[in-house]
């Protein structure tokens, strides 16, 4: 076990190296950030201070350098625009982007097994029909698409739900969020749904599959001959039989919604982690966006190592063996 | 029924809510965030909008940026060098001091010591001897040459208070570095509200970034009292979204609704639309030193850009009042000068040019290119009101005249670094002028560069005229306010005579409002909600 954890996180500390230096020579050759942040008013002795004062007017190797000397002390650069160290800036907007994954991850699960189930137990029946229709326009149209439809139908026609933003805040152990006030419930509901589409048709279709194959099986046959509740073959063999890729997928998807939700949150204008992602990069602003995609590399890893934990506990036959896997 | 009941009582709810916030709040939804609060950290659009709102210049810009009082409320020259303010008694900072002399002085001081500034105020006070306070109601300001746009400069920084930064001795202002300031605040201390105090009509309240920024009627506003209790300002960066929000009823008044958008909006039952014309002008530069330059083909190595007859024949092929018509829908002024007729330093003799085909060919023959040439414009595709589109539409007006163009778009990061390094043999840009009017982008775009003159920053054709320099040189150098413009005008004459650079349009700057609001347009193009009122 200990063995496997070393390796994981040697393993995420390399991607991490890799997808840092990518990064950081890539925004590079894209071009100078100060061309965008100066002032054109200011003259060509200001532009030049300009420069030398974010350390650009080194040479790529020298700039890469000191970014790696400031990785060895734990600082991973202050963003151009801001003037805030970026990891700094980037936690502060990572509570609203948690809160909007979860609560979409949420809508997922709660809507996508149980409608999925049904229609892989009744495929013929009309409902299930309408669901598996839905889940393909779920699937198949665009997420901002998508949002605009949503804002436009609950906000601007029928004034149900707010357009987008943030809600009212609460600190809750210190960290604002947002689903504790009627407001930032009202405000979290269209984003979250926004996000949610696409994650919700995908469980339908990975549940229907997996519980038309599951009822088919000997065992519940069996349970049913042994004069089983209909209630507990469903809830219990049924169910925990399809989790496994249910389980597997989600947890993949929730890094996805967590790192790019950047479509819903320009959108909704959401002040996650996200918008600030593409704010930086339309400002070349290296170091929130280096920081910000070493971050994204680190949860992936953590979230594919829960994801195996929760193999091993929905399924005794999986382990995580010391040396293997 | 019972859930029926309780939606109606909730719609009711929220409708009665929403009703009473509005009369005294007002939200709006901004294209863009500004990137701090600290009105000294950044000279970028978005900061400067929002400082006018809770910092105030010594001297402001009027909508057409006139100069008018403001802090000051008068000025005088004793001679060429020396600019004497008369400061306005009983202006009070948002935390009760009083503004003095030494608050202008403390900024003045501050301004080289913003840690990590993208672009600094520095420009604005560097041409600045001395700063005195003979008392607190007195700003005695020397310059080492006569310098006339001192006023336009004033008029670009916000006053931060002194005390509330954390500085209670007296100040002296040295340039190069004042003495007896122990620190200064960092930039996150104005985010965090801590030292955000000034003396505008409105004052912090919060700062949340990404979502929005909060600010209260200040109620010992010397000036005119705003009509509004609470502004929230939301950046909303996605056009879509902005619309969206104003349609919502979410948000007031939106900055910059998309074009393709404004007939919608002006159709529309609940949204107002209003306009206003803006110092900002769309032109084209060319490449005058680049041999070969690096976008032209079919002329054997050689840039034909530098003659002035190829320069006048793509002045005569394009039709500016199709494209204004066309593309802008309007939303736009032909242009043949580099700043707008309400601004200083136009010369009003000089007309708009006709469009002339079979001239700008003849043109072409005689610089002996009968066949043409083939050139690439480039442009950024997100950063003016229809910039590609502009281009697309130039290119086909070029090659009606035979310059085969070709237009090679991108997005704005890309765009301004190529043409730093000037990659470009036309290319397609825009100018906001300041308060200083013609000056502003005659120095920096049409200027010789140097360095040390602080000339020609912006001139990424690096055109070169002495006879020009000379004029540009007197104006800067004529602090009396009739000879500097003449200067001006002359300077701009040269430049229309010569093509040195081809202004297309003026944009006109639309803003989106719920109906019965109006706002003033500033030609700076910032939305300042102090302006925003019901129409009576």
């Amino acid at each position: 076990m200990l063995a496997y954890l070393i390796r994981r996180f040697g393993q995420s500390l390399l991607v991490m190296a890799v997808m840092a230096t990518i990064v950081f020579f890539g925004l590079y050759m894209v071009g100078n950030p100060v061309d965008l942040l100066i002032n054109p008013e200011d003259d060509l002795a200001a532009q030049e201070a300009a420069i030398r004062r974010l350390g650009l007017d080194q040479p790529i190797y020298i700039q890469f350098l000191q970014f790696l000397k400031g990785i060895a002390t734990g600082n991973l650069g202050v963003s151009f625009v801001h003037n805030t160290p970026a990891l700094e800036l980037i936690l502060s907007r990572l509570p609203a982007t948690l809160e909007l994954a979860f609560f979409a991850m949420l809508l997922a699960i709660l809507l996508g097994i149980p409608l999925g189930m049904i229609a892989g137990l009744y495929p013929n029946s009309p409902g299930s029909r309408v669901i598996m229709g839905g889940s393909i326009i779920g699937f198949s149209t665009p997420n901002f698409w998508q949002g605009l439809m949503l804002i436009m139908l609950f906000a601007v026609f029928w004034r149900v739900l707010p357009s987008g933003g943030r809600g009212q805040t609460t600190d809750l152990f210190g960290i604002p969020v947002s689903f504790l006030t009627l407001d930032g419930l009202r405000h979290l509901i269209l984003p979250a749904l926004n996000l949610a589409i696409f994650k919700i048709a995908l469980v339908i279709r990975l549940s229907r599959a997996g519980t038309s194959e599951v009822s088919l099986q000997d065992y519940v046959k069996y349970a049913r001959a042994r004069g089983l509740s209909e209630k507990r073959i469903v809830g219990v063999h049924i169910l925990k039989n399809i989790l496994i890729p249910v389980v597997t997928v989600l947890g993949l998807e929730l890094g996805n919604v967590i790192a790019f939700a950047v479509v819903t949150e320009t959108v909704f204008a959401w002040p996650g982690i996200g918008k600030l992602l593409i704010d930086s990069i339309g400002l070349l602003d290296r170091p929130v966006v280096v920081a910000y995609m070493m971050l994204t590399v680190f949860m992936f890893v953590m979230i594919n190592f829960f994801v195996d934990m929760a193999y091993s506990m929905l399924d005794p036959r999986i382990r995580i063996k010391a040396g293997k896997s | 029924m019972k859930n029926t009941i309780w939606r109606v009582a909730l719609a009711a709810g929220l409708a009665v809510s929403g009703a009473t916030a509005q009369a005294e709040t007002l939200t709006a939804g901004f294209a863009s965030e500004p990137s701090s609060v600290d009105p000294l950290y950044h000279n970028l659009g978005p900061n400067n909008a929002l400082r006018k709102h809770m910092f105030e210049a010594l001297v402001g810009e009027d909508e057409n940026l006139g100069i008018v009082p403001m802090l000051a409320e008068s000025w005088s020259n004793p001679d060429d060098l020396t600019w004497e303010f008369k400061l306005r008694d009983g202006v009070k900072f948002h935390d009760g001091t009083d503004f003095t002399a030494r608050d202008f002085l403390y900024t003045a001081c501050r301004i080289p010591n913003v840690p990590n500034s993208p672009s600094s105020m520095e420009g604005f006070i560097k041409r600045a001897e001395t700063i005195e306070a003979p008392d607190d109601h007195t700003i005695r300001v020397t310059t080492a040459t006569p310098y006339p746009l001192l006023l336009s400069d004033f008029a670009s920084f916000g006053v931060v208070s002194a005390s509330a930064a954390g500085h209670d001795g007296p100040v002296t202002y040295k340039k190069g570095g004042c003495e007896g300031i122990a620190s200064y605040p960092p930039s996150e201390d104005y985010n965090s509200g801590k030292a955000a105090i000034g003396t505008g009509p409105y004052k912090f309240v919060s700062f949340v970034s990404g979502d929005r920024i909060t600010l209260a009627r200040f109620d010992d506003y010397w000036g005119e009292k705003p009509y509004w209790e609470e502004i929230v300002i939301r950046p909303i960066t996605n056009d879509g979204a902005r619309v969206a929000a104003l349609l919502a009823g979410d948000v007031d008044i939106i900055e910059k609704p998309p074009v393709q958008d404004l007939e919608t909006l002006r159709a529309e039952d609940g949204v107002d639309v209003v306009q206003g014309a803006s110092s900002r002008v769309i032109y084209l530069h060319f490449d005058h030193q680049g041999e070969p330059s690096p976008g032209i083909g079919g002329t054997d190595g050689k840039n034909p850009l530098k003659d002035v007859r190829v320069r006048k024949a793509i002045s005569l092929a394009i039709d500016r009042p199709l494209i204004v018509d066309r593309i802008m829908g309007g939303l736009a002024v032909p242009a043949r000068q580099l700043v707008p007729d309400f601004m200083r330093g136009v010369d009003p003799e000089i007309g708009l040019e006709e469009a002339n085909l079979e001239e700008a060919k003849k043109l072409l023959a005689e610089a002996g290119y009968p066949d043409g040439f083939t050139l690439v414009l480039g442009t950024p595709n997100d950063r003016y009101i229809n910039d590609s589109k502009i281009a697309q539409a130039v290119a086909q007006m070029l090659t009606r005249a035979g310059i085969k163009t070709e237009v090679d778009a991108m997005t704005k990061s890309v765009f301004f670094s190529r043409r730093n390094k000037y990659e470009f043999s036309l290319y397609l840009a825009g100018w906001g002028a300041s308060g200083a009017g013609m000056a502003s982008p005659l120095r920096a775009l049409v200027a010789t560069q140097n360095k040390d003159k602080g000339l020609g920053g912006t001139n990424r054709g690096r055109y070169s005229n002495a006879e020009l320099d000379a004029e540009i040189e007197t104006a800067l150098a004529t602090v009396e306010p009739e000879a500097h413009d003449a200067a001006l005008r002359r300077a701009s004459k040269i430049v229309v005579d010569e093509v040195a650079i081809l202004p297309l349009h003026y944009e006109v700057t639309p803003w989106a409002l719920r109906k019965g609001l109006t706002i003033t347009p500033r030609a700076d193009q910032h939305t300042v909600l102090t302006t925003v009122r019901p129409v009576d």
